[in-house]
């Protein structure tokens, strides 16, 4: 990208071509205001208030791309009497209710309202009635909406559900008089106001993944979290930056915590917020927030004994990846000493998928990182359930078709109407155990200067199991036109199948001999950082010590087991996120117990006052208090580092390319994996989320199986059988049923193999 | 925790600090040197003087407190309270948090929900006197003239730090005709209706 020279407001600035006016002027420090403005997405144009003045001309800067030697004036007097005409209409009939709103003066129509200096009223127009609306979590109130339409950006161009639409106010045509009397902008800006509200896209009720992006974004009141309605003040919550806890992409969230009431003084989480310009949330991270363990007794000397004895006299630790850096040390340093076995399925899984693949590449990392994503204009994704393993890489995927023009091939078996909801995807529904094939065809469609070897090989490849739809290739051929940046996005089915070396080794000869950067999604919270930090076993032996997981003696920050730790809200430590960044988590509620540290200092050579006095260890060798969590003005990422990528020995590809072994399933299948919302037991403690699982199916799904919502059934694999009931969920189609992990109380693992699908029978009890 | 806690006034027996005072003189000549320094100074003369002149004036100065109260002025900052709207009997304070927000001393809170006709209600407010400072504020921010100063400066009680609870602030509904309207600190000014600028309306 070359470089421009512009001034504004006097200032000299250096800035990249292309970028908008706003965004430099921002980067620079420099205030322009904007109510509908928002970071990565499209500019709405709906509140005008960023008008500048450019060479002369008036633009507005959210839209206009600056170019060489441009001069801006960022306020003019013409200007100023422009954003004070629009602020001033804003205000038009606006409830005087700021005493109990829900925005509790962090609310952008009270700050620009005073900043712009309006001081009385010269519009007005007869108002209409406009009833609250309950969306499940969300409650819309039109009469506080400015229709700055933010919401319906941010669902659009950055979650993909588009949900939300502008809907007909209907309300009386603004006074003939004011066109000729009021400033243009502000004229045009009420035009349109006045004939919009916020709406649904389909039906009466928000039918989408709830991930509450709208109530973050929005400026004034009028988009709220149900739950936390009337609750508190903002200013009364005390904001902690740290890391979500749910999935691999540990987007920065502020828990937002106060005393509980009057009478208890305890911290109470009361609701997590984001930074809606830089991160995105999913509800998972916005409502899964009270999995604390509150059952700490203090410091009970005696269990700490009992659990250093268990410790001492155990053969095999037995975790899992919703853990910190620092514990994952701890854990590695545990083994070292007592020679006791780690064992991870999950991670260990990912661990051997990740050796192979680095060292076909030779590189220590995988190449992409969700900006990367954002920044690329063709996308596959592989072997994940994107909506729910790792939603965040769905906005990713989202975000960049929308944003870039980009198109993007979503290669699952479970159908999900959301992704194909979004244009410029092509959902393609592959039969389980047909990644091989998959990857074999990116390959050979996109490999530059294959070796004869792979090529040959290539040739004898039969896709049939892809389920290509008519016409693909003419498809992808207008799909890839203007094509310049590519995304490879692999998921957690990849690492699980039992072919996953070759599909390692493919993926890794994808990255050497196409343009593709690859994505390897970590299947779990820290999945990256266990497998980077702890040498992991295959199976234990000896008496068993549960981390979060049930064993023979069970640590556990659940409250339920024989000795208790904090929940991840209540730790310090760090996690080694989705893009490779070390990211620091904050305790947000107190715990007044011992932790695995105290169980450490008993047993290791060396004591350590905190956790964190580990993190120095780790990765860059970086204190725990020197790591920052937030963004700068631009929107560049500052939180912890980022690790570097090291070249490691390369091995030639051992590629002993067996075709998969064709129709392992014949009949139906069944895939775990959770629901929109969930994804463990912590996210259904949180009391938003509570709910029991289920099978949950699609609506066509469930009238082939001529099951209802409740109705029980049996489900059965080889491996044994579950009691179920049915949930149906219209956020999948196809008729493969998914059974989930995060309810305690439906043990799904044992009816797998390790690989995520497996033929089953469902029959009605 | 339930709020019977902070109602129980029974102090029972808890541990009080002893105020740390001069020894009295022990030995004689301490005694002496006491009595010396006090009955030969000028002070005890001037006290003397000063009754028997009002005395031979036949002036009697002393309020016959308690039977007899002084009126208080309107801007005295005594024990708070929480006032009704006199037309409807509502609770006029409407949970927006201003006072605590406010507060020098950090010494009111509130609990705050949705009532079932989804208006914002007050479960619960309370100022801990043992922390208050009576700066008045609270009064003066309360955008409803909601919380107010009273005027009961008899504060009797076992301990300072005796929380005002919203029962105890709130004035009891059948009481509704004698609430006074508070004209202190915060109040309207009385040309507050000159100084208001009109919206338009389009009706």
């Amino acid at each position: 990208m070359s470089e421009i020279k512009l001034t504004i407001d006097g200032k000299e600035i250096i800035a990249n071509d292309g970028e908008t006016i706003l965004r430099i002027a921002r980067a620079n420090d420099i205030f322009i205001p904007a109510i509908c403005y928002l970071e990565r997405c499209s500019p709405t144009l709906a509140c005008r208030l960023c008008l500048v003045e450019a060479d002369g001309k008036q633009v507005y800067s959210c839209n206009a791309k600056a170019k060489d030697g441009m001069k801006v004036l960022t306020t003019t007097p013409n200007i100023k009497e422009e954003r004070k005409a629009i602020m001033e209409v804003y205000d038009v009939n606006h409830p005087l209710e700021c005493g109990v709103c829900d925005q509790s003066g962090e609310c952008e129509l009270q700050n620009y309202t005073l900043l712009e200096e309006v001081n009385n009223q010269r519009y007005s127009i007869k108002d209409t009635h406009k009833p609250v609306k309950n969306w499940g979590f969300i409650q819309y109130d039109p009469a506080l909406c400015i229709v700055c339409e933010k919401c319906v950006t941010v669902c659009k161009d950055m979650i993909g559900d588009s949900a939300l639409k502008t809907v007909p106010r209907d309300s009386e045509a603004l006074d003939k008089n004011y066109k000729d009397t009021m400033p243009k902008d502000a004229y045009a800006m009420w035009n349109k106001l006045n004939k919009s509200l916020i709406g649904t896209s389909s039906g009466s009720t928000l039918d989408c993944t709830n991930c509450g992006e709208c109530t973050s974004v929005c400026p004034v009141g009028a988009l709220i979290s149900k739950d936390f309605k009337y609750k508190s003040n903002a200013w009364e919550l005390d904001k902690v930056p740290s890391t979500c806890a749910h999935c691999s992409v540990g987007c920065q969230i502020y828990y937002e915590t106060k005393h509980t009431d009057i009478s208890n003084s305890e911290q109470k989480i009361y609701r997590v917020s984001n930074e809606s310009h830089f991160t995105t949330l999913c509800g998972a991270g916005r409502y899964g927030y009270d999995f604390q363990n509150n059952s700490s007794t203090g410091k009970d000397k005696s269990a700490l004994k009992r659990a250093v004895e268990a410790v001492k006299n155990a053969g095999t630790i037995i975790f899992n990846s919703q853990i910190t850096n620092e514990e994952a040390f701890i854990l590695q340093k545990l083994k070292n000493k007592l020679g006791l076995k780690l064992v991870n399925n999950e991670a260990y899984k990912y661990a051997e998928f990740f050796k192979t693949y680095s060292h076909v590449v030779g590189k220590s990392l995988y190449s992409a990182d969700l900006d990367y994503i954002r920044s690329c204009d063709f996308i596959i994704s592989v072997g994940s359930a994107l909506k729910t393993d790792s939603p965040n890489s769905r906005f990713a995927v989202n975000n960049a078709i929308k944003i870039n023009k980009g198109a993007s091939l979503y290669f699952h078996p479970v159908g999900d109407p959301v992704m194909e909801s979004i244009k410029g995807v092509l959902q393609i529904k592959s039969k389980p155990y047909s990644e091989e094939q998959i990857l074999s065809y990116i390959l050979k469609r996109f490999g530059k200067n294959l070796p004869d070897n792979i090529s040959k090989y290539l040739l004898n490849i039969d896709f049939s199991d892809v389920n290509f739809p008519d016409n693909f290739e003419a498809t992808l051929d207008g799909m890839l036109k203007k094509k310049s940046r590519f995304g490879l996005i692999i998921g957690a089915d990849l690492y699980s199948s039992p072919q996953a070396h070759n599909l390692a080794e493919l993926v890794g000869l994808i990255e050497i001999y196409s343009d593709f950067k690859i994505l390897l999604i970590p299947s779990d919270t820290n999945t990256l950082g266990v497998i980077k930090i702890c040498q992991l076993d295959k199976s234990g032996n000896g008496k068993r010590i549960g981390y979060n997981e049930k064993a023979d003696f069970t640590i556990s920050a659940f409250g339920d087991g024989d000795f208790s730790v904090p929940a991840l809200n209540q730790q310090e430590g760090t996690f080694l996120n989705i893009d490779k960044r070390v990211v620091p988590l904050n305790v947000a509620l107190k715990f007044d117990g011992f932790e695995l540290n105290d169980i450490a200092n008993e047993i290791l050579d060396e004591v350590h006052e905190n956790t964190i006095d580990y993190t120095v260890e780790l990765f860059n060798k970086i204190e725990f208090d020197k790591l920052s969590n937030e963004f700068s003005n631009s929107g560049e990422d500052l939180r912890g580092y980022v690790v570097n990528s090291s070249n490691i020995e390369k091995r030639d590809v051992t590629f002993h390319l067996a075709q998969s072994e064709k129709n392992r399933i014949q009949g139906k299948a069944i895939y775990l994996a959770n629901p929109v919302l969930q994804f463990n037991k912590f996210t259904a403690k949180a009391h938003q989320l509570q709910e029991k699982g289920g099978l949950y199916v699609s609506p066509e799904y469930a009238k082939e199986l001529s099951v209802v919502d409740g109705n029980n059934v049996l489900v059965a694999t080889k491996n044994g059988s579950l009691k179920v009931s049915i949930i149906i969920d219209n956020k999948i189609s196809g008729n493969l049923a998914i059974l989930p992990t995060f309810d305690s109380n439906i043990d799904s693992r044992k009816l797998f193999d390790g690989y995520r699908f497996i033929e089953a029978k469902i029959n009605k009890v | 925790m339930s709020l019977d806690a902070f109602k129980n006034r029974n102090i029972g027996s808890q541990n009080y600090v002893p105020v740390n005072i001069e020894n009295y003189p022990t030995s004689g000549w301490d005694k002496f040197k006491q009595v010396v320094k006090r009955g030969v100074g000028k002070e005890l003369f001037v006290g003397l003087w000063v009754v028997l002149r009002e005395m031979l004036k036949f002036k009697i100065h002393t309020v016959q407190y308690p039977s007899e109260v002084l009126p208080i002025g309107p801007r005295y900052r005594a024990v708070h309270k929480l006032l009704r709207l006199l037309e409807s009997g509502n609770e006029r304070c409407i949970g927006c948090g201003l006072c605590e927000k406010i507060c020098v001393a950090d010494c009111i809170r509130m609990d705050t929900r949705v009532d079932e006709n989804s208006r914002k209600e007050v479960v619960e407010y309370s100022i801990n006197l043992g922390r208050c400072i009576f700066c008045g504020y609270c009064a003066e921010v309360c955008p409803e003239l909601a919380i107010v100063h009273g005027s009961r400066y008899e504060n009797v009680s076992e301990q300072r730090a005796h929380f005002v609870l919203k029962d105890d602030m709130l004035t009891p509904i059948d009481f509704l005709k004698q609430q006074k309207e508070f004209s202190g600190f915060g109040a309207l000014s009385p040309n507050a209706d000159q100084l208001v600028k009109k919206t338009p309306l389009a009706y």
